[in-house]
């Protein structure tokens, strides 16, 4: 290799000023980008507060609310008293109406509650001993108040009259003069079959199966079998009937929107594509009447059809259908502006008329495309059906949304989460099957 | 079809077109099926959903204009008093006609019309969450492309997490966080950003696995480590890809938090939603022209970029 002289380098550096002497935007674009880029991301961290929202925000909630998703608490009130200790339950507990738990030990005047391996609460009239991990601490119940004996540890808090003990997941208890009311934690979800005014509540899957093929009847009206369904069907606490309705609400939405809105989008489209209609008012007519409809946006779409149709899957139908004929129409006139004109031409010299010009020439090349299209659009409307579903739509979105608003029904939300995650990873699975399918019938 | 074969077939010529009858008559048989389940699935639905609807499709089908109609003001000149905040001649006191009161002001008299200043927040829960899902997808893009990373459960675990953030219903997120950080527009960012990740994180892999390894293999050869060869042999070509998808996600963003905002999460949004509630015609009316524009202006200037960015590729549909 020979070197390089200095005249060279000079020559090569005349030739090609655009590579040794960029101007200065383009040497260092890259960092003024990232210096716009962290100066708008302090403009919003003012715009909006971010600051101040994140700082006042109730973390202590989340951990809570996402606790509440995958277990339960059961609560329960102890009175002590001279002549033995009460134990009562909320009128629709968990436990049914005659509960008589296993963590919850009844010896004469005294409770003993159990949290666990080496957590419990010891309550008699007089005191109540709260054991957790090798400390413990003792409480005098008085009458103008409770009173812990000794320091407090760090699981126990003292309010005004009222010391709350933590056991961690396991539950607390709040101990008030007169009684003492315990909360209970248990992973899981609550009589998710049966609820406690069922028949088969609480017995095992072997008592119903036998009950179901071979028992008495419960109800002389009706088979057990079809009282069992009943009672799953219309679980007070789950509402399977009406959550798997609306959810099928939501996936009718979806497919219905998308089914109609690439039926309606597949003639405009060629009316809208220019090499296929070569008339350019009537390109221009259609594919402005496309943006319009993508434009109007489906918020507003959805708000002019529950408005229209009163809320349900009406609405969310006509909603998805109108916004997707316009993205589907553009996709689709799109597509076909692109197409090979060989094969039109092909078919074209041999004297085809044009409708067969368009089946033969045409469609081959852009029905996969199309169908394709469709698919990932039907995917990904399961998921816009949802959000609309709550602005009053209908469907699981609506519900979702409600159970949310109460703060209190996590464990409802998780359950619809998970059924609409489940809808959308069998519908993914099967827009990709279908998608890959046909994307392979193109190679050849 | 039960036609003879014409008298010139040798015999294998009359088997040939006997198979090719009976396959013929098969396909046709399929397609007759599939037809036919398409069309009792379609009639299914529609029934179900008419069924379950509120109103009956033919018993509400002449109030179809309804929405319109609460849309109509006053005289012409109102849309444009509600849109800039000027006075109305028709105010009563009453929230329908205070335009003015909406204004904010940000230096001496010189303010921002209300609806114009929810646009703006709208679009910057839009910006901001395209902007956090694109570093994000862009961190996590790497680890899922087969050709870069060998270790199958790393990929394994890239994807599926990518999925999760895609298909977890963006409501819950926000009402999640509506929860802890009271309604308002950080909970639809975070609802919009975490989606976008997702969405992004999957466009972004593909991207990858279809880059030039030649660059990379260059690199290799030199000695790079994974970082440098990421960096300096994939990102360059990866990139003008990478921000037109992002661009393209902004035009959904844009949409999607408007609707978040519909269901709290603030913004335009939410000015829609309480204006119609309210039959405030005039207001309605002018957020609904606002939206339509910003919607159409942000539609063309991604587009314009776009076209600057990967030229005409862009705008071809490939599956």
């Amino acid at each position: 290799m020979s070197a390089i002289t200095a005249d060279t380098i000079a020559d090569f550096e005349t030739r090609y000023p655009a590579v040794f002497n960029p101007p200065f935007w383009r040497r260092f674009m890259p960092v003024l980008i990232a210096a716009g880029i962290v100066a708008y991301v302090f403009y919003c961290w003012w715009f909006f507060s971010i600051g101040t929202v994140l700082a006042g925000g109730q973390w202590q909630r989340a951990e809570l609310y996402a606790r509440d998703w995958v277990s339960y608490a059961i609560k329960t009130t102890v009175r002590p008293g001279p002549t033995g200790a009460t134990v009562s339950y909320p009128r629709f507990s968990e436990l049914g109406d005659n509960p008589n738990p296993s963590w919850v030990v009844k010896d004469g005047n005294n409770v003993a509650i159990l949290f666990g391996s080496d957590k419990k609460l010891d309550i008699n009239d007089q005191r109540v001993i709260a054991t957790r991990g090798g400390e413990t601490l003792t409480v005098l119940l008085a009458a103008d108040g409770a009173k812990p004996q000794g320091p407090l540890p760090g699981w126990a808090t003292l309010k005004e009259d009222q010391v709350t003990v933590s056991f961690g997941f396991a539950g607390q208890a709040d101990i008030i003069p007169q009684r003492v009311v315990v909360s209970r934690r248990f992973l899981g979800w609550a009589n998710f079959v049966f609820d406690t005014s069922s028949p088969f509540w609480g017995k095992s899957f072997g008592e119903v199966a036998s009950l179901i093929v071979s028992g008495e009847r419960i109800k002389p009206e009706m088979s057990n079998a079809s009282l069992a369904f009943d009672n799953i069907w219309f679980n007070a606490s789950w509402q399977h009937g009406d959550v798997w309705t609306k959810l099928l609400q939501t996936i009718v939405m979806a497919f219905m929107g998308t089914l109609m809105a690439s039926l309606l989008s597949f003639p405009l489209a060629f009316i809208a594509a220019r090499n296929i209609t070569p008339n350019v008012f009537a390109n221009q007519i259609t594919k402005r009447f496309f943006d319009f409809l993508r434009s109007v946006d489906m918020l507003i779409w959805a708000l002019f059809f529950t408005r229209a149709f009163g809320p349900g899957p009406l609405a969310g139908i006509s909603a998805i259908f109108f916004t997707d004929t316009g993205t589907l129409g553009k996709v689709y006139s799109e597509t076909l502006e692109n197409i090979d004109d060989k094969q039109r031409e092909g078919v074209k010299s041999v004297g085809a008329s044009p409708a067969n010009v368009q089946r033969y020439g045409v469609l081959p090349q852009v029905l996969p495309v199309f169908a394709s299209q469709a698919l990932y659009f039907w995917e990904s409307n399961t998921r816009s059906a949802t959000i609309i579903g709550a602005m009053g739509a209908g469907g699981i979105g609506l519900k979702l949304w409600e159970a949310m608003r109460t703060n209190t029904n996590w464990h409802n939300v998780a359950y619809m989460v998970v059924l609409i995650l489940v809808v959308i990873f069998i519908f993914d699975g099967i827009s990709n099957a279908l998608r890959s399918r046909l994307s392979g019938k193109t190679q050849h | 079809m039960s036609r003879t074969a014409s008298p010139e077939l040798s015999s294998d010529g009359i088997q040939i077109e006997r198979h090719w009858q009976e396959l013929a008559g098969r396909r046709r048989a399929y397609s007759w099926i599939i037809a036919i389940g398409l069309l009792v699935t379609i009639a299914g639905s529609l029934w179900f959903a008419n069924e379950s609807n509120a109103g009956k499709f033919f018993d509400r089908l002449p109030h179809l204009f309804d929405f319109a109609g609460d849309l109509i003001p006053r005289d012409g000149w109102e849309v444009w008093r509600a849109m800039f905040d000027l006075p109305s001649p028709y105010f009563d006191g009453s929230l329908k006609y205070d335009y003015p009161e909406g204004r904010v002001y940000l230096f001496g008299s010189f303010y921002m019309p209300e609806y114009f200043y929810k646009m703006l927040e709208t679009l910057n829960i839009a910006i901001l969450a395209t902007l956090a899902g694109f570093i994000f997808g862009f961190m996590i893009c790497f680890l899922a492309a087969k050709n870069l990373v060998k270790n199958r459960f790393i990929r394994f675990a890239a994807r599926r997490y990518m999925e999760i953030l895609r298909a977890f219903p963006e409501i819950v997120i926000a009402g999640f966080f509506a929860a802890i950080l009271s309604l308002g527009p950080i909970p639809a960012m975070f609802a919009v950003g975490i989606h976008t990740i997702g969405a992004l994180g999957k466009l972004f892999f593909e991207v990858v696995e279809n880059a030039d390894m030649k660059a990379d293999e260059g690199l290799r050869a030199v000695g790079a480590n994974w970082f440098e060869r990421v960096g300096f042999g994939i990102v360059p070509q990866v990139m003008p890809n990478f921000m037109s998808y992002a661009l393209l996600r902004l035009e959904i963003n844009v949409r999607a938090s408007t609707i978040i905002g519909a269901v709290g999460g603030g913004g335009i949004g939410e000015e829609l939603r309480l204006s119609i509630g309210r039959g405030h015609q005039a207001k309605t009316l002018a957020i609904i022209l606002l939206l339509f524009v910003t919607i159409i202006a942000v539609d063309q200037f991604s587009a314009w970029l776009r076209r600057r960015l990967v030229g005409e590729q862009a705008f071809t549909a490939g599956g």
